[in-house]
């Protein structure tokens, strides 16, 4: 089989609800053990092992948390527009459920990265809130991640709540590097970013691992609740569907389709 | 350009017969202004070089004001959907309804605004930088608005729900038009931040009207 015709194929299948939900198990069950073994042994290395940092003494260490946060959000945001362009051109059922299920993540995740960053700041800087700018457009990605949220409530018909947030997250999503380069222009106070693909590390190799287990970690973690919450909202939106009252009367503890 | 026109008449025919509806945005500017003088009065006189600043925000929330239910008439008495069938090109359509919401709720604060600047204690000195901040800023909050007032059409909701929406977007506006108008009090160049809001203008002035039209045909379910 071509690969064309094999992504094809996968995208398909993984389009359909049934096909999804049929197949989706052992992949949440493995992205929770694999983020939880990699958060745990990252937290370890991070909080335990590695050596304070020369001038903030061990207030750094909430970095292993505030990065990946920070990080993953923006990821997700970035698969929520995708997810919106998506549903907007092929009507794709899937691509609205992902959205619904991802926003919330990705707003806890912001709000997180919000909050570890304020407790680092009030040592670090001297200060929690400044309006900086990657702090103002976090504080921006909060908001648009809380628009979805609030769209997909006002709107009663699911259909048009779902076209109306997919059109929202594209509008977001052309609008944030406007945004992102706007509030740069304005002013900066916080540090650039230490870590890029392109160049070597402006961060020592020691901090380095914790952090990236850490970071991994989060995304397979984040990965195995989106398709939780995947799993859920398609047996709520297909409850009508035969299928799904057959996989209800299987006896629990039974193998799972 | 015969539905940019027709639009932009019937828009404006209907807020001379309603003239207490289109002046809401003006009041509400004006009673803003009065209070914050008042607040700020009671120590120094004034808010000193925050004034252009808070102009602006009160600019902007007068602006939201008229925007979040620019569409609510329309889809309470069925026009709407008649808009949405017979318009042609529909993007014109939307740019006429705009421009006439914008003159009857903008241009009026636009010119209050010198005097507003005034009173909350600041030198007259950088108003006509504010003017020209606003008079560029301002219609690219009203396209903004408008794609939130349009996605929320038909749910009963806006006000709130529209300002938490678009509140994001209009950020970058309000940072440049803020920081122009400040930097004009200092006797800086200012050019970088009109050019900014200038290019902000054009891009949503291009994009935003087939997102209101696309936000509209939903809310129709056309």
């Amino acid at each position: 089989m071509g690969l064309t015709a094999w992504a094809r194929r996968a995208f398909h299948k993984t389009g359909s609800p049934r096909w999804f939900f049929a197949g989706s198990r052992p992949w949440m069950l493995g992205l929770y053990v694999a983020g939880i073994a990699l958060i745990v042994v990252g937290s370890t290395l991070g909080l335990g092992f590695v050596p304070p940092e020369r001038y903030q003494g061990d207030s750094f260490r909430i970095l292993f948390v505030h990065v990946p946060a920070v990080h993953l959000a923006q990821t997700i945001y970035i698969a929520v527009a995708v997810a919106g362009l998506v549903y907007l051109v092929w009507r794709m059922k899937m691509a609205d459920l992902v959205i619904a299920a991802a926003a919330p993540v990705g707003m806890a995740l912001t709000a997180a990265g919000l909050a570890t960053g304020v407790v680092w700041g009030i040592p670090t800087w001297g200060t929690g809130w400044v309006w900086d700018a990657r702090i103002m457009s976090t504080l921006v990605l909060l908001l648009l991640f809380f628009g979805l949220l609030a769209l997909r409530q006002a709107i009663a018909r699911p259909e048009r709540a779902a076209m109306a947030v997919s059109l929202l997250a594209v509008v977001g999503a052309v609008n944030l590097p406007i945004i992102k380069y706007s509030v740069e222009w304005f002013t900066t106070l916080h540090q650039p970013a230490s870590i890029s693909l392109t160049e070597r590390p402006a961060i020592a190799p020691v901090f380095l691992v914790p952090l990236a287990l850490n970071t991994l970690g989060y995304y397979c973690l984040a990965a195995g609740i989106v398709i939780a919450a995947l799993r859920f909202k398609i047996i709520e939106t297909e409850s009508g569907t035969s299928w799904v009252a057959d996989w209800l009367d299987r006896p629990r503890g039974g193998a799972k389709p | 350009m015969n539905a940019f026109a027709a639009l932009l008449r019937r828009e404006l025919l209907i807020a001379l017969r309603r003239p207490t509806d289109a002046a809401n945005p003006l009041v509400f500017f004006a009673l803003a202004v009065l209070l914050l003088g008042v607040a700020a009065a009671s120590d120094t006189g004034g808010l000193g070089d925050a004034a252009a600043g808070a102009v602006w925000v009160l600019a902007l929330f007068a602006n939201l004001l008229a925007t979040e239910g620019v569409f609510r008439r329309d889809v309470e008495d069925g026009t709407l959907e008649l808009f949405l069938i017979h318009a042609r090109p529909r993007f014109a359509a939307v740019l006429g309804k705009l421009a006439a919401n914008w003159s009857c709720a903008a241009l009026p604060v636009l010119a209050l605004s010198p005097l507003a600047l005034y009173v909350l204690g600041h030198s007259v000195d950088g108003a006509a930088m504010l003017m020209a901040t606003l008079l560029l800023g301002t219609p690219t909050l009203t396209l903004l608005g408008a794609i939130g007032a349009a996605l929320t059409a038909g749910t009963g909701r806006g006000g709130l729900l529209v300002a938490a929406l678009v509140l994001p977007f209009y950020l970058p506006v309000l940072i440049f038009g803020a920081s122009a108008s400040a930097a004009a009090v200092d006797g800086r160049d200012a050019a970088f931040e009109l050019l900014f809001l200038g290019a902000l203008l054009t891009g949503s002035l291009t994009v935003a009207p087939f997102a209101i039209g696309k936000a509209l045909a939903i809310s129709q379910e056309y």
